[in-house]
């Protein structure tokens, strides 16, 4: 059994270590550190401690897997209505430069009832491959036959890395896939990389409440599996030039087997706001102090042809709904210009924003973190520069 | 101030307070801002048991009593006392109904509302019958096995919300007084309707409308009591329920002792915190009193009735006048100390000062509840 | 009808900071409560119970802490409580607790219905509910915002409304079946006076792994395939410029400047 331990000649009795803790699990006595039954074994006290007094014991080690073995990098092509979802050319773009990177061939997985006309489109945004299962039974996306044909071609081809969407499908398939496979997922990921030296995928989330980013790895295991956050990367260009082939996987019945049936799908009615897709965003946080300051920011983005985005504490104050967060409980945007009025820049925000091209901060506090991620600053009461900003903007137009 | 209260009046006290912070707390201004019902609060409130607090234990309730009944009206006022309200009132509906109801009639009315599956409500205030509540107009005629009512009744709390109505009405005029009897009027009853919802200056999130009778055919077994006891029915719940309206006082007065005693501590003027000054602490000194004061009358009002005591009118009226008068000058100071922060809505200060104030007029006007305390004087005197 | 609902004791991570000296995380005086998305899939079971009878179990696993968690969830009205604790659970990702809890649901008896949170607010990877199903060889429905029908009479069956992108899909399972739950499903309700005075002295049934039939291979850390190689707080420092005046004058720099670079 793996545990944290305390080589104690060597601490100097700091307590760095309780400081260190994301689980409160440490403590002092007798001047040295405990670890009580909340340790998670995570080893943040072991990168803290100064002295290298705490060592994280792994158990007895145990075959790993034949990592060689396992080769190219995988991305689930999720379709709605006929179309990749938006984030699949996002992971296309992703898969392709880790595939690059590490020179193996970057695999789209295509399931659905004769979804293949998409291939050419998949590869056109960076495929080398198509993976493709086709089956009438395969029209809606239920997690035991996706699962099962996933599996199967898995065990068939061995994959190293596999990336979904962290969409609703994609975070419901996913899970089902890992376990079946004994293999790690890691979730809602911000940042892919490969690990220079194990050749490890390092798998970067907000953790906490987005408080924090933690990178996961899957050392011992393959394939490596992920779900990647919408929004996050850029597609590549259309490139109707780029090459790739098709390879259909045979869908057996004993693949179809489903305990599940979709009867149908209701629109959510409502504003829309597309967030997502806005090349300009004007967002509002508490800075600006009331509900009626909030209808500066609206009154900018409608100015600027832009949607209006919020962080976490406006919509607790109840100033704009839910579907305008930004941030890590909310929707990662990247668009090209993004200003930021009366937000302060909490870790868990800034995780939604700070892939825009150009940030503008406008904030009382020249401190806060917000100017960290700043393109442009802007120092004063929030509400007052919004109001000279439309007044400058109506009149120069 | 040590009340010893028992494990079960303290767990009563934590589940309301937790009802208060966690579930009232964050809509309180937007349902005083839209004078909204708080129908999911207290769908929420009725999974908690709370709602049979002072009912016996063979009609659902948890037999805590007036002082159960007291303790969760003033933590839900201490956050806000246009939600304690709606609860208070179904309280103020049933509480008849235990006092005089038959065994049948209690069996059938007062589950449900212990289960909150229902809510009660309380109509005696007429146009012409406020302070005066002999001088009722709404009639009930004899016809068979029915009663047929025919009148309007005014400011019913919880009107049109709730689901059993305790309502007064005159059935032999030549009687005055002994002419006025009390009965169950179901909503849904034909020919019993609602008035428009009043736009009142406080308690907001509660509804307050006319009930409209017009030849309203009521069952003779909804009759309370005896034909002519009407006024007795009356006059007792209120003296039952009085202690109420003193904990829903208490609970406002020490919301807003809570909120100015942080705001003292936090607004720095002249170089310090505002509390370092002895003008504030000396105002926050008299508010902490008073409160507590009105606290301690009121519990021991409520803990009278509990034990059975008969001679409750003088000790219910005491603990109205008193926690009620507290809590309009306690709010008055917490809206002084926060100056003008205490004057905008942005702060509960306002709100508190502008619910307190109906706590001084409903249910007996604290000039009729003087009435009250002085004439038991005389009488002991005598 | 049989139901268990998972639920973790996380800490409340709205009131989690940043020391920005230290870069570490405040957790002093931060409070520890169940899951806010597992409340609602307590209430979700206890309303189910209402309507169709049986009984609902509370599963959790983590240190002996957790029995708070559970005792709440007593005090909210479920009939019983188990806590799968152990050293040998500690470190467990997604893999190994979904292996270790489903073991736990397997000693607990028959089900209909298992029913989870739609992820935990301190981890957010949504992915320990489909994993059990998966273990149990169960279906699983995830983000539930509706319960549309429930037959119990075979062929047992639950139709329900999932939240998914752009609306609702509505989908049809099996039972029994795994269900994560969103937080537009209910209100859930607080403790109530008579199950709180239950739970005070109701015993709470604490299994360790020699309790389970698993393998140790399989639990805790050594049994997770995912590890956490670094845990930090981003840094983040564009060097951006800051405009010089006031704001009238801060309002027109910016106006040029967007103006010339063409982004508006």
């Amino acid at each position: 059994m793996s545990q944290i331990k305390l080589v104690s000649d060597r601490c100097a009795g700091c307590g760095e270590c309780i400081a260190a803790c994301p689980y409160n699990a440490v403590a002092l006595e007798n001047g040295l550190p405990v670890f009580s039954g909340a340790c998670n074994l995570c080893g943040a006290c072991v990168e803290a401690c100064p002295s290298g007094a705490i060592e994280r014991l792994a158990a007895a080690g145990k075959p790993a897997v034949d990592k060689a073995s396992y080769r190219d990098i995988w991305v689930f092509a999720e379709t709605r209505d006929g179309q990749p979802a938006k984030v699949v050319l996002q992971l296309l773009a992703a898969g392709r430069s880790l595939a690059d990177q590490v020179g193996q061939q970057l695999c789209a997985v295509l399931i659905g009832d004769n979804p293949g006309g998409l291939a050419e489109l998949l590869i056109a945004h960076g495929a080398d491959r198509v993976l493709l299962a086709e089956h009438p039974a395969l029209a809606a996306c239920r997690d035991e036959p996706y699962t099962a044909v996933l599996a199967r071609a898995v065990n068939q081809y061995r994959p190293s890395i596999i990336l979904f969407g962290a969409t609703a499908a994609g975070r419901s398939l996913a899970p089902r896939l890992a376990a079946r496979l004994r293999t790690g997922l890691t979730a809602d990921c911000t940042g892919l990389e490969i690990d220079p030296v194990s050749g490890d995928l390092l798998q970067t989330r907000p953790a906490f409440g987005g408080n924090i980013m933690a990178a996961i790895v899957t050392p011992n295991h393959r394939p490596q599996l992920a779900t990647v956050r919408p929004g996050v990367f850029k597609p590549l260009q259309y490139d109707r030039s780029r090459q790739g082939e098709v390879t259909r996987l045979a869908v057996s019945n004993g693949l179809l087997a489903a305990r599940t049936e979709v009867l149908g799908f209701t629109a959510a009615g409502g504003e829309s706001v597309s967030l997502e897709d806005a090349t300009v965003i004007v967002a509002g946080g508490r800075g600006l102090g009331s509900a009626e300051n909030f209808e500066l920011v609206k009154e900018l983005a409608s100015l600027l042809g832009g949607a209006v985005g919020a962080s976490r504490a406006a919509v607790d104050e109840g100033w704009i709904s839910y579907a305008h967060q930004v941030g890590q409980t909310g929707k990662t945007v990247s668009p090209r210009l993004f200003i930021a009025c009366g937000i302060s820049g909490a870790i868990q925000h800034l995780v939604g924003m700070q892939g825009s091209e150009v940030i503008v901060a406008i904030n009382k506090n020249p401190d806060a973190p917000i100017f960290k991620v700043a393109t442009y600053g802007l120092v004063g009461d929030a509400a007052t520069i919004l109001k000279e900003l439309i007044a400058q903007l109506r009149s120069g137009s | 101030m040590n009340y010893f209260l028992t494990a079960e009046q303290e767990l009563i006290q934590q589940i309301a307070r937790r009802f208060a912070r966690e579930r009232v707390a964050p809509v309180a201004a937007e349902l005083d801002e839209k004078g909204e019902f708080p129908r999911k609060l207290l769908d929420v409130l009725a999974k908690t048991d709370l709602c049979g607090v002072y009912l016996p234990e063979e009609y659902g309730g948890l037999g805590g009593g007036m002082f159960g009944f007291c303790l969760v009206v003033e933590e839900i006022s201490r956050v806000c006392s246009g939600v304690a309200i709606c609860y208070a009132a179904s309280g103020l509906g049933a509480i008849p109904i235990l006092l005089f109801g038959t065994g049948e009639q209690k069996r059938q009315y007062l589950p449900e509302v212990a289960a909150g599956k229902k809510l009660g409500a309380f109509a005696l205030t007429e146009a012409n019958a406020g302070s005066d509540s002999f001088a009722q107009e709404t009639t009930a005629v004899r016809d068979g096995g029915h009663y047929i009512l025919n009148g309007t009744k005014q400011w019913i709390t919880n009107g049109r919300e709730a689901d059993i109505y305790t309502v007064v009405a005159v059935t032999n005029k030549a009687k005055g007084a002994r002419g006025i009897s009390a009965f169950i009027v179901e909503k849904g009853t034909p020919g019993f309707s609602f008035g428009k919802k009043e736009n009142k200056m406080g308690i907001r999130a509660s509804s307050t409308t006319e009930l409209i009778f017009n030849n309203c055919r009521v069952p003779e077994g909804n009759l309370l009591a005896r034909e002519g006891m009407g006024l007795i029915v009356a006059l007792k719940t209120l003296d039952q329920s009085r202690p109420g309206v003193g904990a829903q006082a208490v609970g406002i007065a020490q919301g807003a002792l809570d909120l100015a005693l942080k705001f003292a501590r936090q607004r720095v003027q002249f170089g310090q915190p505002i509390i370092q000054f002895q003008a504030i602490q000396h105002m926050l000194a008299d508010m902490a009193t008073q409160t507590e004061a009105a606290r301690a009358l009121v519990y021991s009002a409520a803990r009278m009735i509990d034990a059975g005591a008969k001679e409750i009118s003088k000790s219910s009226a005491m603990a109205k006048v008193f926690a009620s008068d507290v809590a309009m000058r306690v709010t008055t100071d917490a809206v002084q100390i926060m100056g003008g922060a205490g004057y905008m809505k942005e702060y509960p200060a306002e709100k508190m000062m502008r619910d307190a104030k109906i706590t001084q007029i409903y249910e007996g006007t604290n000039q009729i509840q003087r009435n009250v305390i002085a004439s038991e004087l005389i009488k002991e005197r005598d | 009808m049989q139901i268990v609902v998972c639920i973790k004791q996380v800490p409340d991570t709205a009131e989690v900071k940043i020391d920005r000296k230290t870069n570490t995380l405040i957790r002093e005086g931060v409070p520890s409560i169940i899951n806010p998305f597992d409340l609602h899939a307590v209430e979700e079971a206890l309303l189910l119970r209402e309507r169709c009878g049986g009984a609902v179990t509370a599963l959790s696993m983590g240190p002996p802490q957790v029995e708070a968690a559970l005792r709440e969830a007593l005090s909210l009205g479920v009939d019983q409580a188990v806590l799968l604790s152990d050293r040998a659970f500690a470190g467990a990702d997604t893999l190994a607790t979904s292996y270790t809890l489903a073991a736990g649901i397997r000693k607990i008896g028959a089900f209909d219905l298992i029913l989870c949170g739609k992820q935990a607010i301190d981890g957010d990877t949504a992915q320990v509910g489909p994993e059990i199903a998966e273990w149990l060889d169960v279906p699983h429905l995830t983000y539930v915002s509706g319960i549309d029908e429930m037959i119990l009479a075979e062929p047992a069956r639950i139709t329900v409304s999932r939240l998914v992108e752009g609306g609702y899909e509505q989908v049809r399972s099996s039972l029994p079946s795994l269900l994560t739950v969103v937080r537009e499903l209910n209100e859930p309700r607080l403790p109530s006076f008579r199950a709180s005075l239950r739970a005070r002295t109701q015993a709470i049934t604490v299994w360790g792994a020699a309790d389970l039939d698993v393998d140790p291979e399989r639990l805790g850390i050594d049994g997770s395939p995912t590890g956490v190689s670094r845990v930090f707080v981003p840094e983040y420092d564009r060097q951006g410029q800051i405009f010089a005046g006031g704001p009238e004058d801060q309002a027109r720099a910016l106006v040029d400047l967007l103006r010339s670079t063409r982004l508006i």
